[in-house]
Formats: C-alpha cells, structure tokens, sequence
C-alpha cells in the first residue's frame, strides 16, 4: 500500500462528496468517487500495479469495516422482534427472485446472441 | 481487587481504544470460527463478530455511541473501500468488454427485482417505512447499501445486518435455485450470485468455479452502482 495512492482514493472520495452534495445528488460521494474512478481507468486504458495493490490491501478485510455499522443493530432490536416475519420473507423470497431473474435473463440473452455458449442441450 | 479493577474498566470505557480494539479482536474471533468451519456460509465472520459485540455491550451496559467512538476509526475506511472498488469492477469489465451489453440487461433486471420484491413482500406484511426503505438495497454491497440507506431515509445499520443475511441467503439457497431452473452456464449462475448476493454471494461462486467467481464479482460492483442510481427513481415513485 503507497500513500500516494491512499491519498488517490480519498480525493476521488473527496470530490465525490462535494459533487453529490453540491449536485444534491441522492448518490452516495463514495459511490459516485467509485463511479469517477472507473470511468477514469476505462479512459486511462489500464490500473497501475500501486493502485491495485493498495485497492486489494483496503479490500481483502472489507467486511471487518463494516462491523461498527453492523453492531448499531442494537438500536434497531424492537424493531425487528416487531417485525421479524415481513422482514425475514422479503430476504427469503427476494433473494430466490433476485437470483432466478438474473440468471434467466443472462440465459435469454446468450441463447439468442451469443456463440460461445456452453451446450445446454444435453442436459435437459 | 475488584475496586482497582473498576477503576480500570472507568477508565477504558471512556477511551477509544477499547472501542477499536474489541471491533477488531470480535472480527479475528469472527474469522476464526468460519475458517474452522471450512468456510460455511452460516458462520459468517461478520455476523459473528456483530453478535459477540452486541452481546459484550448489553452484558457491560455499554450504549453504542461510547462504543462508535473508537470503532469510528475502522467505520470510517469504508469511504477510501468503497471508491477502491473501481478496481476490481475495471478488471472483471476488461473481460467481458464485448457481452458488456447483455450482462448490463440482466444485472438491471436483477438489481430491480431485489429492490421491488423485497419491498412488495414486506409491504403486503406490514413492514414500517422505515424498514421498507432498509431493505430496498440489501442486495448491494454493504459500503454501498449503507451509502444508499442513508441518502435514502433507511436505518444504515439495520441495512448493514439485512445485507450480510441476504449474502447468506444466497449462498446457502443460490445452488438450489439454479439448479431447479437448470442453469449450467457459470456466467450466468455467477452474475446471478453477485447480483443477489454481493460478496458473500461472490464467494461462494468462486469457492464453485473461477468464471461463475468472475462473473459474480462484475456483478456486485455493478450492482452496486446500479442501485445507486435507480432505487432512488424507484424509491421516489413509490413513497
């Protein structure tokens, strides 16, 4: 990890911050950094080897950065013993939609334009 | 003994330092159990390390502020992870330049069926507004879901815990899904992971194959930037 490209990523933070507050944008700064940042290695044509080393240094325990967060549950406990049943089938049913309508879209599509496919044929 | 102990605890409980050390000492523990369990969806490091601290801060009569105080420290790389995330999505994008167009179609589908079943089930139950607008991005990563409850007028941290158990979910009933509606191609059983599933989702499809992984990695970051953008739209026609 460089500082140099620390100091990357939270510029593209930084900015991304004033130009969804200053839009008013109801985007997330980090997200619309994330957005500049793709469209600027899309542009560039390549990722330097520091910035990915540094991207995948932040990123190997991302999910302990989102502990903190996660903990003021805690907060939210009446809420959920209130309303465990709604909650618990949304995940259940949207997950199992989520998962069936996006493979069967990329399936559709494929079928149609796609000549690398793997033969699904056989199978079914 | 005890009084010095005390005097101790008195001490400690008003510095970050107990805050950050415990978040990071729950994690490890965390990582721990799941690497023991051979990597199982259930034992996920993340809600392991949220219950042992929930529990640690009931038992010590702690409230979360105090507690926020250090593990600020760790909540606040978030921001930097989340514009790094660039990174990965120009990697698997470089891939797949030339069928960009199609993945982009069945990301989108995905990323409004997530949103709009979540909140027609949970409506037609009952469910409060405000747990309404926490579970609309629970299929987005959880720096962005939390990104996007917030500009939203979600709980960001219910959110967070929603997001973590739909990653479950989708790893533990993604294969079944597939397999009933006889998907065999990895791209697309890989995209529909990491459009569910974020990264949870994206690691089971790797432990899978490598381009059912690939797939489902492009698939949450462009999820992710897909939801930020439309749910808003969606959120606005809807409440």
């Amino acid at each position: 990890m460089t500082l140099g490209f620390i100091t990357l990523l939270l510029v593209f933070q930084l900015v991304g911050e004033v130009i969804s507050k200053g839009l008013d944008l109801p985007l997330p700064g980090p997200v619309v950094g994330m957005a500049l940042l793709f469209i600027a290695l899309v542009i560039k044509g390549d990722a330097p080897d520091g910035l990915k080393d540094t991207a995948d240094g932040l990123l190997k325990h991302l999910s302990l950065l989102f502990v903190p967060a996660g903990v003021g549950v805690m907060l939210h406990l009446h809420m959920i013993r209130e309303e465990w049943l709604p909650i618990s089938a949304a995940l259940v049913v949207s997950t199992v939609m989520t998962i069936a309508v996006t493979a069967l879209v990329m399936k559709g599509c494929c079928r149609f334009t796609d000549d690398e496919s793997p033969k699904e044929s056989h199978d079914g | 003994m005890d009084d010095g102990f005390y005097q101790i605890w008195v001490y400690l409980s008003t510095t970050p330092l107990l805050g950050l050390t415990v978040t990071l000492v729950a994690y490890q523990a965390g990582m721990w159990i799941y690497t023991r369990a051979g990597l199982h969806p259930l034992l996920n490091p993340v809600l392991i390390a949220v219950v042992l601290l929930v529990g640690l801060l009931m038992v010590t009569g702690t409230d979360y502020r105090t507690y926020f105080d250090g593990a600020q420290f760790v909540h606040f790389m978030l921001g930097p992870a989340t514009v790094a995330l660039a990174v990965p999505l120009y990697r698997q994008f470089q891939k797949v330049r030339r069928s960009f167009a199609l993945i982009l179609v069945a990301i989108l589908s995905g990323s409004a069926t997530a949103a709009l079943s979540a909140i027609g089930v949970a409506w037609a139950l009952g469910a409060s507004r405000e747990t309404l607008l926490s579970l609309a991005p629970k299929s987005v990563t959880a720096p962005i879901a939390m990104g996007i409850a917030e500009a939203t007028g979600g709980a960001p941290s219910l959110t967070a815990v929603l997001v973590i158990l739909t990653g479950i979910l989708g790893a533990v009933l993604g294969t079944w899904t597939l397999n009933a509606l006889r998907i065999t191609d990895w791209r697309a059983r890989g995209l529909a992971m990491g459009t569910a599933s974020h990264g949870i989702g994206t690691a089971r499809a790797l432990q899978v194959n490598d381009v059912a992984g690939a797939f489902a990695s492009l698939a949450m970051g462009l999820n992710g930037l897909a939801t930020a953008v439309l749910l808003p739209l969606i959120l606005g026609l809807i409440f």
